[in-house]
């Protein structure tokens, strides 16, 4: 284990990749850490002490979707079903509008797969916020949402990327991605569309011009070799089309979700995942924590294990919260500026493509 | 100030500051390694200076030195609390009451040895019970109640009654603290909670607590428990309005009084609880309790035991502890109010707890009030 931990040390140094076996042997090391300390140290050669976050809002425009995935607290049938909502385009760019108003940068915005909506209500929602909030960066809808519009209307997938950008579409977050090993989906969101599959369409995205996250929904069923394939399978992409800007490894929820077994992320795997996707995925320049689903002490103390993002300001989050987060729904500007101070860091606010607005 | 470590390391600081700051870690780390005590000046650079995961590493050597078979423990228990009625209303509190509130309470013989009885039915071998100070309860109310219990449920320690208490019963009956403090022990009482102690600095104390003991009469209460051969923990409460130093100050008042008769079996920080309080303002962050749960493992080398506090910091951070020097995640608290008053209110179950302390890559261990182990999983 010393070993490893040196090979890796000076592998950073010399800027030599790790390797698949490396990152397996790392899952099992239980020097959580070594490992924080490797991670951090490749971090510090990338992004110094900056610490970044941005001014965002979520709208989760419906909870209505057509994939009945087992880890999702949040999805519903139809509206008939207790608690099942779609906004209305109104409220949509209220929400916007306010979020415009109190400073944000950003709306970020992905739903269930519904029925029944048009594709060219979406088409009608991109453009209507950028007329009405023109200040805002629309990122939205993840590559599942894409290959669904392009069945709904016959398209390619290149075709719907093309309308929505037109429409106003700025960018895309990376959800979807969950586990990519097929086994995996099978147990999780057998409906779903494959990891090869989100991996096309992704690498489809960033062809056409527009910047991505990728994420990995973690801690449910999964092995640290799927773990590891999936990290894997990124990095290739990302040496392709260089189209990721920041890897978001999901902390599991359990509550009121359908995966048998699954106990949710411990603490320590969570820092140690989040440590090694920064070892390991050397040409993603931006690791983030994603508090509303880690929590903000966890979020923090992970800014010591290599990562170098920590959200946004959220606002309105449902995703997260209907499978028992209980972090806050939204945090000031302030509280997460004096989170990232009091982690020894530097805060910086940047808008999505990470260009820096302010340092604190 | 962050990370001069690597900072040195990739040379972007200036010789000089990064000369000092290493000649001191390393006469640290020197002192670590021999199993020297740190002093004051020492502590307080760890805690200001010191980043982390530096820190960290440095408590997670020292815990598997003074663990080394990586047992992580826990004990079966629970919190009672007799009353809510207190006459201190510390600015910190979220729990009391004033007698007329309608929220008041003072629970009966009867509720009390229902909640034990629940208690032993769970396995449950300690009762950790604390209360308000309450006008009215002298101290036959708690020997008459600690002979029952003993008699009732030979098995389950009694845990109980903070120094703030003792004095407070004292006072009430016309006893002296040493007097009042041998008859509980006499009547049943086994061994005290190290509650009450927030900050163990009277300025600090005063702006937060003004009407509950200072902090040499928290350390009497603890020196004459430790003599009367009771076994106590202690606490800290930090992120109040303390400083640095203040923290530093407490530990260090800890560990002497520790060295003089070696009775403080744990030692548990937390962070102090907002929500609902009279002071207000903001919890300590995840970054501030691991550093001064470390520190704390590097300070107080004579306290065997730390503790991490699930139930005020969640079990994540719980569990990410263990490798910030704690060896201990207290109790499963089948039932705790304090806390939740102030509107944080984590639940684990003992089954729960184990999978924690397995998942950490820990033995867990179930374990009586004295730290004795009872079951290993």
């Amino acid at each position: 284990m010393i070993n490893l931990i040196q090979n890796i040390r000076a592998k950073i140094e010399t800027g030599a990749r790790i390797s698949d076996d490396e990152a397996l042997a790392l899952f099992a090391c239980d020097d959580l850490l070594a490992v924080g300390e490797l991670a951090a140290l490749a971090n510090h050669q990338l992004n110094g002490d900056k610490v970044y976050f941005n001014v965002n809002r979520h709208i989760n425009y419906t909870n209505i979707c057509v994939n009945r995935c087992t880890f999702c607290a949040f999805s519903r049938e139809n509206e008939e079903d207790e608690g099942g909502y779609t906004l209305a385009l109104n409220e949509i760019l209220e929400r916007a509008a306010e979020a415009q108003d109190a400073g944000a940068t950003e709306i970020h915005m992905v739903g269930g797969l519904h029925p029944d909506l048009p594709f060219d209500f979406y088409l009608e929602i991109m453009a209507a916020i950028k007329a009405d909030s023109p200040g805002l960066h629309i990122k939205a809808f993840t590559a599942v949402e894409i290959d669904y519009f392009a069945t709904l209307t016959e398209q390619s997938p290149q075709q719907v990327i093309e309308e929505l950008k037109a429409a106003g579409l700025d960018s895309m977050p990376g959800g979807g991605a969950e586990i990519f090993a097929p086994e995996v989906r099978q147990k999780i969101c057998p409906e779903k569309i494959s990891g090869e599959r989100w991996l096309e369409v992704t690498e489809q995205v960033h062809r056409a011009g527009l910047k991505t996250n990728a994420t990995m929904l973690f801690g449910h069923v999964e092995s640290y070799a799927d773990r590891v394939d999936h990290l894997s399978r990124l990095r290739q992409l990302q040496d392709r089309t260089g189209g990721f800007q920041a890897f978001i490894p999901l902390a599991f929820q359990p509550d009121n979700t359908r995966v048998p077994g699954a106990k949710g992320v411990g603490g320590v795997d969570a820092l140690k995942t989040l440590a090694i996707s920064r070892l390991y995925l050397d040409n993603f320049r931006h690791i983030k924590a994603y508090w509303v689903m880690l929590g903000m002490k966890v979020s923090q103390v992970a800014l010591a294990f290599g990562v170098n993002d920590i959200d946004g300001t959220v606002v309105e989050e449902q995703i997260g919260h209907d499978a028992g987060a209980d972090s806050p729904q939204q945090l000031s500007k302030e509280q997460l500026v004096g989170l990232i101070h009091k982690a020894g860091k530097q805060p910086v606010e940047r808008d999505t493509l990470y260009n820096e607005i302010k340092t604190y | 100030m962050y990370n001069l470590s690597m900072a040195c390391w990739e040379g972007s600081l200036s010789t000089r500051s990064c000369s000092s700051w290493l000649i001191m870690m390393t006469a640290i780390e020197k002192k670590i390694d021999a199993g020297q005590p740190l002093d004051r000046e020492e502590a307080l650079f760890l805690l200001s200076d010191v980043d982390l995961l530096p820190l960290g590493k440095l408590a997670d050597a020292v815990r598997r030195r003074m663990h080394p078979q990586g047992c992580v423990s826990f004990v079966v228990d629970r919190n009672v609390n007799y009353t809510n009625i207190c006459t201190t209303k510390c600015k910190f509190c979220a729990f009391y009451r004033d007698e007329m509130h309608p929220d008041a309470y003072v629970l009966s013989y009867t509720q009390i040895f229902g909640k034990v009885q629940e208690l032993v039915d769970h396995g449950g071998t300690q009762l950790l019970m604390q209360g308000g100070l309450h006008p009215d309860l002298k101290i036959d109310w708690f020997e008459d109640l600690f002979r029952q219990l003993r008699y009732r449920f030979p098995s389950v320690q009694i845990h109980s009654l903070s120094p703030a208490e003792i004095v407070h019963i004292a006072k009430l009956s016309g006893l002296s603290m040493a007097d009042c403090l041998a008859r509980l022990h006499a009547a049943g009482l086994q061994s005290l909670p190290g509650g009450g102690a927030e900050i163990l600095v009277d300025e600090i104390r005063q702006e937060i607590s003004p009407s509950k003991i200072g902090w040499r009469d928290w350390a009497d209460v603890m020196r004459e428990a430790h003599s009367l051969g009771m076994s106590t923990t202690a606490t800290m409460m930090f992120g109040v309005r303390e400083k640095a130093e203040d923290i530093v100050e407490h530990l260090f008042r800890i560990r002497e009084l520790q060295a003089e008769q070696g009775g403080f079996t744990a030692f548990i920080p937390w962070s102090y609880q907002p929500g609902n309080t009279e002071l207000g303002g903001e919890q300590a962050s995840g970054v501030e309790y691991l550093k001064v749960l470390a520190l704390a493992r590097l300070v107080l080398d004579n306290i065997q035991n730390l503790q991490a506090s699930w139930v005020t910091q969640g079990a994540r951070m719980a569990q990410i502890a263990l490798y910030f020097g704690a060896n201990d995640l207290g109790g499963t608290m089948l039932e705790e109010n304090v806390v939740a008053a102030a509107g944080v209110d984590f639940r684990m179950s003992q089954e729960e707890i184990v999978d924690l302390v397995r998942a950490a890559g820990f033995k867990p261990c179930r374990r009586a009030t004295g730290y004795q182990v009872l079951e290993e999983y």
